[in-house]
């Protein structure tokens, strides 16, 4: 068994863990990237609809064009990368972190360094996760899983499909699906509102006229070897109304129901998990409770874009590189989900810099007020046009507006959506 | 014409595996016969994969005794062949008063049966047991010398050891007709095939009584028992160190709690009855009574840990388990009813349908060369890293991680393909790939393309069970 020794490994060669091993060498740190599929991207790979780098790039991409631009910068600078290599575990050794991984190649390497980041991404909810009832036939997919067959190994999973769930995904493949000659008969969604962005709506369902069932259950999955149909309840006023079901046949069914971190690895080694986001509790400098173990991207919280990744991805390689370099994170305070927030990413700010935080509210609302209060005292507020739990909010906390909070001990920062 | 046997077995199940990995061990040609495209696919592989503990039944009744039996048999077969088995223990817990006497009752039972180690537990010794059960406990039962099994991997098991010594499995072959041509039957399948036999024996579980009447044998009617389950993360707070128990009520022994051996948390089984021996469906009324009766025994229990749902039937006839020669036709031998504990009793019903069949005249010479052990698969999740390195070394596939949840390698997917199990159900029972907390949503693309490589079949020939279940509708 072969140990090598870094400064910093990151685990997951997607988006995140590319721009946050970019950070880090470009301070000067021996930075390893351990990614289990053949090459570098991540789910990027199979995203071949365009929408990606408007922020980034200034331009509009398509996955694997935005995933080859950082493939591209990895490639040329000194960064170790092992692909087709997966993670057996992260352990803490002293001062030392030490990932154990195997490929075929290689075999099981031990990797040891001062620093990791967490950058595995996400994975899709299934059936089971959301209790579909009904039986267990084929022509059960999640929609990744299908953009996965159709967009990189040329399968078509089914002709008639039903998608449960409006996520982005979800809504990608329905138009996909339509392009490919299958009929999409219905998205249906628990929710009074979608749970993709509205440009995804408008592009993929509307401009094809793909019906989309809002507040409605999907009460049964039937069929004996193939599926057979749906059946599907209308919502109204918080109850199910099964004397209003109606089935919608069909051999295929996708599920578009969320995305959850993937931090299985992250619990074995001792990172503590916010429930609100499944992903790691982090201070301001996006260090989980584990002393040198940072995360970003989807592994932290689910992101709506990929330039999102990348910015957050960033912060967490270039702290990561300066908790290396000695600096440990000045005075810290909490910030807290207020009124009609689910979460606020990272969950700290440090009070003597700028700070970033991502935020996602419960509600839909339009004239919206988002506002930030220390101690009850409103620091900040400002005027939304809309906004919905599909669409992640930016917050900027600079170190002017967080100068009184320096000198209250135990003070507390509460974002609230009004 | 697929040969002439000594014996022909309907149904791959664990009933039939069992019998037919005994009739191994004597010079016999033997048939052993599923409907499905793989063994295992009926009753065997959804049920809670329980060794019981021998205090729930009478000794009266056959099942009991051939529970009994059974029970005892399973550490010898685990080490021959390669399977989960973990005696883990089971505990009955009491939350009410008169809960407490039922259980004095099944532990009398239990001792009358011969249970090994069984005793009473106060609430203080129970929650010592299991801290995580219910501050409302009142007490209990504890076996010890319960335990649990991965059913299906116990049927391909014993399945691999019956066909290393010389047992034939037809899969896909669905008997539709028999006719008695002298001193043997001539069987038909139903897609044309055809087969000789002296003896037969129905272990066609839900569907025992459609292959009697085929005989001409005994009339009697097999009905369903639906039971629904959960299935949580291995990750889940809520994971007890023995099989808990409800006190169990006059139809079924309740909904358990099942730490099963591959480390997931096993919730139910509901129990109602069924028209539609072949409905499988799971319902939310149910799913919910099994959440709610298993929060009464471990509180902790979440919504969030369920990573899937699904039913198994029970085949239910009588009280007691049917296994006999038929009395109206010769050389045919009746396994119906076998409901719970069939599972843990199935050893035993190996050893005695052999010896009815030897009282029926079939004549038992013991092979010289009868090898009971199957080799053991090295599988990735078990392994140190240095034992996962060496192997590396003998065999790169065991590099490939396929299925990151269940820790699953390229090497051990092979395997399954190369023993036999060619649909994605078969390898995902065989090695746990898509069985985990993904279900498949990041493997089952890759083993679509490990299976077409390894057994040249076509896009459109994968199925997920066999029969119309195709998983691809069209290639681009």
């Amino acid at each position: 068994m072969r140990e090598l020794s870094f400064d910093a490994v990151v685990i997951g060669g997607g988006a995140a863990g590319m721009a946050a091993a970019l950070e880090l060498e470009a301070r000067g740190h021996a930075v390893a990237i351990v990614e289990r599929e053949e090459r570098l991207g991540g789910i990027l790979a199979q995203c071949v609809h365009n929408g990606f780098g408007l922020i980034e790039f200034d331009e509009e991409l398509t996955g694997p064009e935005f995933a080859e631009r950082f493939e591209e910068k990895v490639g040329a600078r000194p960064i170790k990368v092992l692909c087709g290599c997966t993670v057996l575990s992260l352990e803490a050794e002293g001062q030392d972190k030490v990932v154990s991984c195997v490929s075929s190649a290689e075999g099981v390497i031990a990797l040891r360094s001062r620093a990791v980041v967490l950058a595995m991404g996400c994975r899709e909810r299934n059936r089971g996760n959301i209790r579909i009832p009904g039986s267990r036939p084929a022509g059960v997919y999640t929609a990744g899983l299908a953009q996965r067959l159709v967009n990189v190994e040329g399968y078509v999973p089914g002709k008639d499909v039903v998608i449960i769930g409006s996520g982005d995904i979800g809504l990608i493949m329905a138009r996909r699906m339509s392009w490919i000659g299958c009929k999409v008969h219905a998205v249906v969604e628990i929710l009074p509102y979608p749970s993709g962005l509205t440009r995804n709506i408008v592009q993929c369902l509307r401009d094809f006229g793909i019906p989309l069932y809002l507040s409605h259950l999907t009460t049964e999955i039937y069929g004996r070897d193939r599926v057979e149909g749906v059946e599907v309840a209308p919502i109204e006023n918080g109850a199910l109304m099964t004397a209003k079901a109606f089935r919608i046949p069909c051999d295929t069914v996708l599920l578009s129901v969320g995305l959850v971190p993937e931090n299985e690895l992250s619990r074995t080694a001792g990172v503590t998990i916010n429930p609100m986001t499944s992903g790691p509790w982090a201070d301001s400098s996006l260090m989980t409770s584990v002393s040198g173990v940072f995360a970003c991207g989807n592994v932290l919280h689910v992101h709506d874009l990929v330039d999102f990744v990348v910015e957050e991805s960033r912060r967490a390689g270039a702290f990561a590189a300066a908790w290396l370099a000695g600096a440990r994170p000045g005075r810290e305070v909490r910030v807290k989900a207020g009124s009609n927030v689910r979460y606020v990413a990272p969950a700290r700010v440090e009070a003597g810099r700028d700070n970033k935080l991502y935020l996602r509210t419960m509600i839909v609302k339009n004239d919206a007020l988002l506002e930030v209060k220390l101690d009850g005292k409103v620091l900040l507020s400002s005027k939304k046009n809309h906004v919905q739990p599909s669409e992640m909010i930016t917050l900027k906390l600079g170190k002017a507006e967080l100068a009184g909070a320096a000198e209250l001990p135990d003070a507390s920062i509460e974002i609230s959506i009004l | 014409m697929e040969g002439t046997y000594d014996v022909a077995i309907i149904g791959a199940g664990v009933c039939g595996a069992n019998i037919a990995r005994r009739l191994s061990a004597y010079e016999l040609d033997v048939a052993l016969l599923d409907k499905e495209a793989d063994v295992s696919f009926g009753v065997s592989k959804a049920n809670s994969g329980i060794v019981h503990g021998g205090f729930h039944h009478n000794k009266k009744y056959l099942k009991a005794r051939l529970e009994i039996q059974g029970a005892m048999m399973f550490d010898r077969l685990k080490a021959e062949l390669d399977f989960p088995f973990v005696r883990c223990g089971i505990v009955v817990v009491a939350l009410h008063e008169d809960e407490i006497r039922a259980v004095e009752q099944l532990y009398a039972q239990g001792v009358e049966n011969g249970a090994i180690g069984i005793e009473m537990c106060s609430r203080e010794r129970m929650l010592e047991l299991e801290p995580s059960l219910s501050r409302d406990a009142l007490g209990g039962l504890y076996a010890p010398g319960g335990g649990i099994v991965e059913p299906y991997r116990f049927v391909f098991s014993l399945v691999e050891s019956a066909a290393k010594n010389g047992v034939r499995l037809l899969t896909g072959w669905e008997a539709s007709g028999a006719i008695r041509e002298g001193e043997a039957w001539s069987l038909r399948a139903s897609d044309g095939r055809s087969l000789r036999a002296r003896y037969v024996v129905n272990c066609a579980g839900l569907y025992a009584d459609e292959v009697s009447r085929i005989f001409g044998a005994e009339d009697y009617a097999i009905k369903g028992r639906k039971g629904e389950y959960y299935l949580l993360d291995k990750l889940t707070r809520a994971k007890p160190g023995r099989v808990v128990f409800p006190v169990p009520t006059s139809v079924s022994k309740g909904m358990l709690i099942v730490p099963t051996v591959e480390g997931t948390v096993l919730l139910g089984p509901t129990a109602s009855a069924i028209d539609d021996k072949g409905d499988a469906a799971t319902t939310k009324e149910q799913l919910e009574t099994i959440l709610r009766s298993a929060r009464n025994m471990i509180p902790d229990i979440s919504e969030t840990d369920v990573i899937t749902s699904f039913a198994g039937i029970r085949s239910i006839l009588g009280e007691d388990y049917y296994i006999d020669a038929s009395a109206k036709v010769p050389g045919f031998i009746q396994v119906a009813g076998i409901q719970s504990p069939g599972l843990t009793a199935s050893p035993a019903i190996g050893e005695y349908v052999k010896d009815l069949l030897k009282k029926a005249g079939l004549v038992l010479v013991e092979k010289a060369d009868w090898d009971p052990c199957v080799a053991k698969l090295p599988r990735a999740k078990d392994l140190s890293p240095f034992e996962l390195d060496a192997l590396v070394a003998e065999d790169p596939a065991y590099g490939e991680i396929v299925c990151r949840c269940e820790r699953v390698t390229e090497a051990e997917i092979v395997a399954a393909i190369r023993r036999g199990h060619t649909t994605l159900d078969g390898i995902k029972y065989f090695t746990r790939a898509q069985m985990g907390r993904c279900q498949g949503g990041f493997c089952t693309y890759k083993i679509l393309k490990i299976l077409m490589r390894e057994t040249g079949m076509s896009w459109d020939r994968i199925t997920k069970h066999g029969r119309e279940s195709t998983v691809l509708r069209g290639e681009l």
